[in-house]
């Protein structure tokens, strides 16, 4: 056991393995970027040259500790927002390691404890954090055997493992009796063991030892539906959010935003709230707070404090203007992103040309809960209680706001309201810290509904200009496709520089935006084609209530609305039945796979779009040039399917994001006296490489389908020329329990010899279009604009009454 | 001007000193550290903070506390605990229903009281009684196989 002994002792608990506070100031390599996820792309670039927080990645024992009793604690620097990655990441690390699941304890988003992994993002939890786990598994019982062989005096392949039990394999000899668990040969004393680190923080760090993995063949608890733990938690009231955060001397705050965007105050009298029991101000130029020892006192004076503002003229063009505005702003930047051939000229000479124009408006996060932080700031530290998907990001971004050293923040994140990107939890945090170091009190801010819905960053508004020809016999020739948009990047997707926080921006640091946006991913085998985006400008530079950042799929909705309902058009226009129509342009075999397995379990019948049920394939119009506006309501070859109130059809998308593909087929109900749309049965067929958990997955996936309707259907940020007006769930509807679907049908492709490759968000990406190309199925009406709200439904296809 | 007011809940006396005015909410989460219903709109719109009061479920965020009065606040943590669960609980954990779990309060509470009054309903009785509210994560259909396996327990 001489090794053993060697072996330095965990610290009480036995969690923290690296002090917090280590050396770890150093650039980032330039292989940050080599992850080529989107999402990490855009987020490898800012992080480029920022110092990280956090244990270093190149020990085992900043993943993995063996704890006294012999259970196991994962460290991961990721963080579930409720989709349970959680429990697929301790059943990865159980099945290398062969302990009960049950038996492996998880610390998440904990910056002083786990290394920067780049919190959730891109759908990579599983993805690229899983990874490292997966490899500190492997190495973590390579490293057991070693010392289970030493200890029993038998050679490594002559052990088994058996719920952390190490035992000498029965031989011809009979049963050996010798054996040795996991507890006596390490707990509670750390690895000392490296691990070989590619240098990278963020989603693509890897870090992996000398252990080999299992086969996939071998596993036992990887693909089986582990419960999550955190559900009982809170159905009997035990689980902490980060609302519920309290310290000893905590003052509550509420922050003060203008009316107008980008008003500032010009006076601010304290005496209107002097009669309020401990109420303070702070205010450094834009930004405006207020604290009191009482929440509700917090709120009260937020209402009742006396400010001047700045007059400013109104920034916006109102959201009823905005695609005259977007399409009349000058572009600042452009990226071709596949170019093949020459489309346009293949266009040209094409026997048909299809052309088509749709619109996808701002949308928010509109999260369950406002955002809320907690911040204790001191002249040499500070710790933050945040619901951020980027805890390590967030504690970088306070360190500087605050004048501070990376290392001299902690980030501690604590599961709030559900996070679907970059919402208003990263400016929460900026606030809290400026408030906490302003009043020398630990600061807790919540915002309010309005600010939550009507001030957090927005998913950027775009239109998307579709073209392209058909040969005689209904192939594509050409095809462009040409996104204008607002970036995705607007501000940045993390909050590691406060410049990309309100408080930063409302305090006059400079801004520094980046230009992204995105092309259609689905790998259709069109002969010439070209494949754009371009952003326009913000419509207002500093701390607007539409600055744009990253909401689920960042841009993914937008791009999968219009080019799959693009294919839907080109498919009627070349008098074929949409799957089949997809299938000929498609050579992926997945893809195939996918597409046909979504159709055969939704018993989708060959058939025109719009054409009833009757009409056979081949029989479509073909027309030349179908219109281009918002609502098509020209001719569709066999006209409108019914006459009453209630009309059915059926869609068909299918998405390809990153190396998972996605198919659905929905019927949907459309009322044309009330307009509502109701999608009644969703099939998705879904292939995202190995599968960790069945049960989770399908769960994801649904949320997928009912998030991705709400959108389609009913989301929309309203403005006027001063400020945003949907500021609560009245003007910013999403999706009722009345209008869920009946069922959503779940085929799960699982493929074993494929590595987990995401799924937290590629099902949203192919909804609206599914949703689109089924109201053109019921009603004969192409939807070119999105959401599909009752009052569009009913100005479209209503029945006058 | 603060008032002396006390309030039952969950079968216990609790006296506060504080503003009539002032939300329930407010006097369950920040004076006596219930946190179970939790803050989503403060406008009554969205279900996350309710609560029953003599049985009714109400919107703390929306109840001035000097209308509570001397009726019975029942909470989440008042319904079941995992030795004696109520059916909505074992059923949420049953169907792994919700995501994030924000929202959880505002379904379970409001579907107690359809159920104590309906315990067979169906699920076109659940959808009605318990639209309006709200969950973000898009996690309804869970929720529902939820109700409708407690309504039938």
């Amino acid at each position: 056991m001489g090794n053993i002994s060697r072996r330095s002792l965990l610290r009480a608990g036995g969690a923290l393995v690296v002090s917090f506070g280590g050396p770890l100031t150093g650039l980032l390599p330039t292989s940050a970027q080599a992850a080529s996820a989107q999402e990490t792309s855009a987020q490898g670039a800012s992080a480029l040259g920022k110092p990280a927080t956090g244990p270093l990645p190149d020990q085992l024992d900043s993943w993995l500790a063996i704890q006294q009793d012999g259970s196991v604690t994962a460290f991961f620097g990721k963080m579930d927002p409720g989709q349970g990655v959680d429990v697929a990441i301790r059943q990865i690390v159980a099945e290398e390691l062969d302990v009960p699941v049950e038996r492996v304890a998880i610390v998440m988003g904990d910056t002083a404890r786990t290394a920067n992994q780049g919190g959730a993002s891109g759908s990579t939890g599983i993805e690229r954090g899983g990874i490292t786990l997966r490899y500190a598994g492997a190495e973590a019982r390579r490293v057991l055997l070693d010392l289970a062989s030493q200890h029993l005096g038998v050679a490594v392949d002559a052990l088994q493992v058996h719920d952390g039990v190490v035992s000498v394999i029965a031989g011809a000899a009979g049963a050996d009796p010798r054996q040795v668990s996991y507890a006596e040969l390490i707990g509670d004393r750390h690895f000392d063991v490296p691990m070989q680190w590619n240098g990278v923080y963020g989603n693509g760090l890897v870090a992996r030892g000398r252990g080999e993995p299992k086969r996939p063949g071998d596993y036992r608890i990887v693909g089986t539906s582990v419960p999550r733990t955190d559900i009982p938690e809170k159905v009997f009231a035990r689980h902490q959010f980060v609302t519920d955060i309290r310290l000893p001397g905590m003052l509550h705050a509420r922050m003060i935003r203008p009316a107008v965007a980008g008003s500032v105050p010009t006076a601010v009298d304290e005496a209107s709230i002097s009669d309020i029991p401990g109420a303070r101000v702070v205010w450094k130029q834009g930004f405006l707070g207020v604290a009191a020892p009482r929440e509700w006192d917090a709120i009260r004076a937020a209402g009742m404090l006396k400010i001047v503002w700045s007059p400013v003229a109104p920034p916006f063009p109102g959201n009823a203007a905005l695609y005259d505005h977007m399409r009349a702003a000058k572009p600042i930047a452009r990226k071709e992103l596949v170019k093949q051939g020459d489309a346009d000229a293949a266009i040209a000479g094409a026997a048909t040309i299809v052309e088509a124009e749709y619109e996808w408006p701002f949308q928010s996060h509109a999260s369950m809960g406002p955002a809320c932080a907690v911040v204790d700031a001191r002249p040499d530290a500070a710790t933050v209680w945040t619901g951020t998907q980027k805890p390590h990001f967030a504690a970088i971004g306070v360190a500087r706001i605050l004048g501070l050293k990376p290392e001299q923040v902690r980030a501690i994140w604590v599961r709030g309201a559900g996070s679907y990107g970059r919402n208003d939890a990263g400016d929460a945090a900026m606030d809290a810290a400026v408030m906490s170091q302003a009043l020398g009190a630990p600061v807790r801010v919540q915002y309010m509904r309005a600010e939550g819905t009507g001030w957090d960053p927005k998913g950027p508004a775009s239109i998307h200009r579709a073209l392209a020809g058909l040969d005689a016999d209904g192939k594509v020739v050409g095809y462009r496709f040409d996104s204008r948009g607002f970036s995705r990047t607007d501000i940045e997707t993390n909050e590691s520089d406060p410049a990309h926080s309100l408080a930063g921006q409302s305090m006059g640091m400079t801004l520094s935006p980046t230009q992204e946006f995105g092309i259609p991913t689905e790998p259709y085998q069109f002969p010439a084609q070209l494949r754009a985006w371009e952003t326009i400008p913000p419509l207002f530079d500093r701390a607007s209530p539409l600055r744009s950042s990253h909401l689920r799929d960042p841009v993914g909705p937008q791009l999968g609305f219009a080019s799959e309902s693009f294919i839907d058009e080109l498919a009627h226009a070349a008098g074929a039945d949409a799957v089949a129509f997809r299938l000929a342009h498609l050579r992926d075999p997945r893809a195939i796979a996918v597409i046909k397995a979504c159709a055969d379990r939704f018993g989708w019948q060959p058939r025109i779009a719009g054409s009833g049920h009757a009409a056979p394939v081949g029989s479509g119009a073909g027309s030349d040039r179908v219109g281009t506006g918002p609502v098509d309501t020209g001719p569709v070859g066999t006209g409108p399917v019914g006459t009453g109130p209630a009309a059915t059809g059926r869609g068909f998308a299918y998405a390809q994001r990153g190396q998972t593909i996605v198919a659905l087929a929905v019927e949907v109900e459309v009322n044309r006296a009330t307009g509502r749309v109701r999608p009644r049965r969703w099939t998705v067929a879904h292939d995202c490489g190995l599968v960790i958990n069945p049960q989770g997955l399908r769960l994801c996936i649904e949320g997928n389908i009912a998030q991705g309707s709400s959108r389609a259907l009913w989301e929309e940020v309203t403005f006027d020329p001063a400020m945003v007006t949907s500021l609560d769930w009245i003007g910013y509807p999403i999706l009722d329990l009345i209008d869920a679907p009946d069922a959503i049908d779940i085929v799960l492709l699982d493929r074993p010899d494929l590595p987990p490759s995401g799924a937290g968000e590629s099902a949203i990406r192919p909804v609206a279009a599914a949703i689109g190309n089924a109201i053109f199925d019921a009603t004969g009406i192409r939807l070119r604009r999105a959401p599909f709200t009752p009052e569009r439904i009913k100005q479209a296809v209503g029945v006058p009454t | 001007m603060s008032e002396h007011i006390v309030l039952d809940i969950d079968g216990r006396q609790h006296a506060i000193d504080a503003d009539p005015d002032m939300p329930l909410l407010y006097a369950l989460r920040d004076h006596l550290q219930f946190d179970n219903p939790r803050f989503g709109c403060g406008l009554g719109q969205c279900g996350a903070c309710t609560v029953h009061v003599d049985g009714a479920p109400k919107r703390s965020c929306s109840l001035p506390v000097s209308k509570v009065g001397a009726a019975k606040i029942t909470t989440l943590a008042g319904i079941g605990t995992p030795e004696h669960p109520h059916a909505l609980q074992s059923a949420f954990i049953h169907e792994q229903a919700t995501q994030c779990g924000y929202c959880l309060n505002g379904w379970i509470m409001t579907a107690a009281a359809l159920l104590r009054d309906k315990p067979h309903a169906t699920e076109a009785d659940i959808r009605d009684g318990l639209t309006g509210l709200k969950c973000r994560c898009g996690s309804h259909l869970s929720i529902l196989r939820a109700i409708t396996r407690a309504a039938q327990a």
